[in-house]
């Protein structure tokens, strides 16, 4: 894959959280945040589908998996700035949210909409990550060698 | 000839109001919701991800509900869902090495970096009805652990640092697309996976028990199964680059089978894989039991003219849209095709009458 700048890879991080947030989450945090939902779309919300590939033996050639869900939007704000938004499922207000935050995320708001949005969705996302890695690891098999006899 | 029926309507959806009916069962037993079923009915919703070949938990949820707990049915639905959504586009291959496990186990290796990992499994389970379910089910939090820092490497790797597993040929070619070209064969490795990963699980576990017991043997152990979480990568190209557009739950099963070498290739192990939505590891591990029956041309083995090894009788025969769809047309009204058939046999029958009192006659 062709390198990103740092600028690149910090937009591919919230975007990605935004990706992955449970339906209805980004609404409430953004209209808490007083947002006001966008009307000027280069594309308004809509919903597809993306082919997931995988590959052969985990690591060999590609081939196709199954569809998943995703919802996208486009939107320009009027002192210019275009934001994205990807999310997965069918929730087109999610994905609405989505573009219009990753717009302001390029203009002077960024740091108050980090605290307000993307701050909170990242805390979030960390602990469900967290708890289900701490589930796992309680079922961790701790193998014992049993000694018999003596020497 | 032609004959237009007419008059089912007022049956149909007398019929249709009485599934509803039936459907929604004792009005006196609350409803279930959607949630309920994508929260408790999990391995039916995976399962109708899986061959409605469709990642989305709500809709799956939805489809069984609607199917009355049918799950052919159900994925049904999902099928004909899919087919209404554009197509955005295609991910990057998931890194399954990457994988956020809930569960990795290896049946070849005690100790591997990562370690043995349950998750939450019904193995070691004793199988008796709890009869504590049928009253409130109230459940104890589970026990946390400390997660161990660092990736958990597939266990395919150790044995591919050695030499001594085939290696898979990394390539970036478009593969083939079942969804939108029609099955032609020979297919190809990508085609064969891609059929099997819908395929019917009823069909593929049969398909993988018949090689086990003696159908195309060819010794599968399994060198790993995963199941967990993977972030799904897509290029935006009004973007120029990549961004996770989602997770998927996956199961992953690697099968390292015995290989004694053959024309072409070496003694070695070989590979059958089985990557599968959802926590599906029955279907898993069924899938890279059958890739590997498949794999016999590319790898020099005998055709032992076993149905595992009979890409055309697996391929086609897989898909449980495909098969109910043939199968329960027979039961629609084929009223003309009958008549003509009754007209057939009332033929041959005087025929052959007349010849016997013909014989009697002689």
């Amino acid at each position: 894959m062709t390198e990103i700048s740092s600028d690149q890879s910090a937009r591919k991080d919230w975007m990605s959280l935004m990706a992955k947030t449970p339906p209805g989450r980004l609404a409430d945090l953004c209209q808490q945040a007083g947002l006001d939902w966008p009307g000027d779309w280069l594309r308004p919300p809509e919903v597809g589908s993306v082919m997931v590939r995988g590959r052969m033996g985990g690591t060999g050639a590609p081939f196709n998996l199954g569809e998943m869900t995703v919802a996208r939007a486009s939107v320009r704000l009027p002192e210019g700035a275009v934001g994205h938004g990807y999310v997965q499922g069918r929730d087109r207000q999610a994905a609405g949210w989505a573009a219009l935050v990753d717009a302001l995320m390029q203009t002077g708001r960024a740091g108050a909409l980090r605290g307000a949005v993307l701050d909170p969705l990242a805390a979030e996302a960390t602990a469900r990550q967290t708890a289900r890695a701490e589930k796992a690891a309680a079922t961790k098999v701790e193998f014992f060698t049993l000694v018999r006899g003596e020497d | 000839m032609y004959v237009a029926v007419k008059g089912g309507e007022r049956a149909i959806d007398n019929a249709h109001a009485w599934l509803a009916e039936e459907r929604r069962g004792d009005p006196a037993v609350p409803e279930l919701s959607v949630a309920q079923i994508r929260e408790q009915m999990t391995l039916a919703v995976n399962r109708v991800m899986a061959e409605g070949s469709l990642f989305d938990p709500d809709l799956a949820a939805l489809a069984i509900k609607q199917g009355r707990g049918d799950l052919i049915e159900a994925i049904f639905l999902i099928r004909a869902y899919r087919t209404t959504l554009p197509r955005f586009g295609a991910t990057l291959p998931v890194e399954t090495g990457a994988m956020a496990c809930d569960r990795r186990i290896s049946a070849t290796f005690k100790d591997l970096p990562g370690g043995q990992v349950l998750g939450p499994t019904f193995d070691y389970t004793h199988r008796l009805l709890d009869f504590r379910l049928a009253a409130d089910g109230g459940v104890d939090p589970a026990p946390r652990g400390a997660p161990a820092a660092g990736s958990v490497p597939h266990v395919s790797d150790f044995l591919n640092r050695e030499g001594l597993i085939q290696a898979e040929p990394v390539t970036d070619e478009v593969p083939p697309d079942l969804t939108r070209d029609p099955l032609e064969l020979p297919a190809s490795r990508a085609l064969r996976l891609q059929s099997l990963t819908r395929g019917d699980e009823g069909f593929v576990l049969g398909m993988a028990y018949s090689t086990q017991r003696g159908y195309a043997r060819n010794h599968a152990f399994v060198g790993e199964l995963r199941i967990g979480t993977c972030s799904v990568e897509m290029e935006i190209p009004e973007l120029g680059f990549a961004i996770d557009i989602g997770e998927v739950t996956l199961t992953e099963c690697e099968t390292v089978n015995q290989f004694k070498g053959s024309k072409t290739e070496p003694p070695q192990f070989t590979r059958g894989y089985g990557l599968v939505f959802g926590q599906t590891e029955r279907k898993a591990i069924s899938m890279a039991l059958v890739d590997r029956a498949l794999r016999w041309r590319e790898l020099g083995e005998d055709d032992q003219g076993a149905p595992a090894q009979d890409e055309e009788f697996v391929l086609y025969h897989c898909d449980n849209i495909q098969a109910t769809g043939f199968l329960e047309h027979i039961k629609l009204p084929h009223y003309v095709d009958f008549q003509s058939e009754l007209e057939l046999v009332r033929k041959l029958r005087r025929e052959a009458g007349a010849e016997a009192r013909q014989d009697a006659a002689e």
